[in-house]
């Protein structure tokens, strides 16, 4: 049998640009979360949460408002790029980031809040800049949480199918990925292809999940 | 110098009862301790000062520096204060070698001068073995003096330290008392120290700030406040007196004496300064000062008759639970030796020296 890796491929791409995202402004915002004391705080984590719990559909609904062509971010980013985000691997790359992103600022924010006061009070008296402090207290005394948080992100973006269908559409060859190609091998009846995806993927997953667990409890 | 007026006050919610902070205090000394029970407020004090915690008003001042001003809405950073913190648990980072976590302090220092200091500090405080290896792979000894060495590297111009003796077993913390004695004649950085150990603050203290509730109750040397505690409080706080219920009956400024009454028994003392005949005083005597022998007899002068309800050995000698007039319990503390010679008296006397006699 003849298999298409474009998806799988697509795919990894897809969750490691995501993830990559998620890691960037996910600790940003959950060290926010951890350390600052602000009005709408809670109301805050509870937004960035909302897609864990929300039906996949829904949030490609609320992306295809926000970045749609007809919106206006999605005309400024025709207007810049000369093409539309949606139906691009951009747009499966934002469906991705909004289902990993939740997971990596919950892990991060706990993590951030476990690590001892003093250790922070430490830094900040030995004349450490908050930036400093971060970088070389914080980051590496929470750092095995996060890296489990990480490869559970990258997990979740590999998977991601309901919001990207919605936002990247099925494309072969530009935006399928291999949830999506999945889906398409079995409607389609061609159930050889669905089963190697079917496979690979679930391999792919377990060999993340395990260093992900070998990670957060050593 | 360090002046502080420092005003924070949190109020009551369903999970915690309020609680203010009101003092004004100065000090010059080398080594000032704050003594206080749990729940005094001393570590606010500390945390106010270092800038982890900023009060509703009042004044911080470190020699000429405003660290803090409320009216004017001056709070700096812990990072600009220059106040070195041992804290409780010495939060040496524990992903670095004791060399990282001093070089961590000194990190903006130009290169050269790095390796000064952190070679200094590591001969100084005999690091030199440890300090490759990580917080959790060194002795108890060797993480405490790594969390001073820290803290001074800088060059702070205070040094702050929470209940650093706290949970230590008796070598390790005679050797910490050893090493801030020495830290205070090499390194002249003026400390200020939180504990509720009475014994820490006469082996270090040159001044005593006494806190209870948020304010401070007495201040001054730890003999002189040990000699005349300001209250009944005080006295209690301090954990080492016998306090008795009594009435002033004569006063006689002239010959320096006073009679009290005490149960139905009188004992004279010295002329107590601004008290007057027939005062309801607590009259506050140590266990050290009072002498004891068998009864023989009717009572002589500034003697009262007790029953002994209990022995206590104690490292330092013996200590002699009675029951004195009125049922007030009366501890005496004596040598061995003095022990050993009486131990076999049938009615106990307790004798009461007329200058152990203090009032508040």
């Amino acid at each position: 049998m003849e298999i298409d890796w474009f998806p799988l491929w697509l795919s990894l791409r897809v969750a490691l640009v995501s993830t990559g995202i998620a890691l960037a402004a996910g600790l940003w915002l959950a060290y926010i979360l951890a350390n600052r004391d602000f009005r709408g705080k809670e109301a805050l984590d509870a937004a960035v949460t909302l897609p864990l719990v929300l039906p996949p559909t829904v949030i490609g609904w609320y992306l295809l408002v926000v970045i749609g062509r007809a919106s206006p971010i999605g005309k400024l980013w025709e207007e810049v790029f000369g093409a539309p985000l949606v139906f691009t691997w951009k747009a499966a790359v934002i469906a991705a980031l909004l289902h990993s992103l939740p997971l990596l600022v919950k892990s991060a924010r706990a993590a951030f809040e476990s690590v001892d006061r003093s250790y922070e009070r430490a830094a900040r008296t030995l004349g450490a800049s908050e930036w400093r402090l971060f970088w070389r207290v914080t980051l590496p005394l929470a750092h095995r949480s996060i890296f489990a948080a990480t490869a559970l992100a990258f997990a979740r973006s590999l998977g991601e199918f309901g919001a990207t269908l919605m936002v990247a559409g099925n494309i072969p060859g530009r935006t399928q990925t291999v949830a999506v190609a999945i889906y398409d091998a079995v409607e389609g009846g061609n159930g050889a292809l669905a089963r190697a995806l079917v496979l690979i993927i679930s391999a792919v997953a377990l060999i993340i999940l395990t260093f992900a667990n070998r990670w957060s409890t050593r | 110098m360090i002046r502080a007026r420092l005003r924070k006050t949190f109020p009551t919610r369903p999970d915690s009862t309020g609680f203010s902070l009101d003092l004004e205090f100065t000090t010059a000394a080398g080594i000032t301790v704050l003594f206080g029970p749990s729940g005094a407020g001393k570590t606010l004090v500390l945390d106010s000062i270092a800038g982890f915690v900023r009060p509703d008003q009042g004044r911080i001042l470190l020699d000429d520096e405003i660290l803090f001003d409320g009216a004017t809405g001056v709070h700096l950073p812990p990072q600009a204060r220059n106040c070195g913190y041992v804290f409780q648990n010495y939060a040496l980072f524990p992903h670095m070698t004791l060399r990282q976590n001093l070089e961590f302090a000194v990190e903006r220092k130009p290169r050269l001068e790095r390796h000064r200091r952190v070679n200094e500090m590591i001969e100084r405080f005999r690091l030199a073995d440890p300090a490759g290896r990580r917080p959790h792979e060194v002795s108890g000894g060797q993480r405490q003096r790594c969390s001073i060495a820290r803290a001074l590297i800088g060059g702070p111009k205070l040094l702050l330290l929470d209940e650093p003796a706290q949970g230590l077993d008796a070598p390790l913390r005679a050797e910490f008392y050893e090493v801030l004695r020495q830290v205070r004649a090499d390194f002249g950085t003026p400390m200020l120290l939180v504990t509720h150990d009475l014994t820490e603050c006469f082996e270090l203290g040159e001044e005593l700030l006494i806190l209870r509730d948020g304010k401070i109750a007495q201040s001054g040397t730890p003999r002189k406040i040990l000699d005349q505690p300001a209250n009944v409080e005080v006295a209690r706080l301090l954990g080492v007196f016998n306090l008795m219920e009594g009435e002033l009956r004569a006063l006689d400024p002239g010959r320096n004496t006073s009679r009290l009454h005490v149960g139905e028994f009188d004992l004279d003392g010295p002329y107590f300064p601004g008290r007057l005949k027939g005062d309801r005083v607590t009259i506050c005597v140590r266990p050290d000062q009072l002498r004891v022998s068998a009864r023989n007899g009717r009572p002589g002068p500034n003697q009262i008759p007790a029953e002994l309800k209990r022995t206590v050995e104690k490292p330092q000698g013996m200590r002699l639970e009675f029951a004195g007039a009125g049922g007030n319990p009366i501890h005496v503390d004596l040598a061995h030796s003095d022990y050993e010679r009486q131990r076999n008296n049938q009615d106990w006397v307790i004798q009461f020296p007329a200058e152990s006699l203090r009032v508040v």
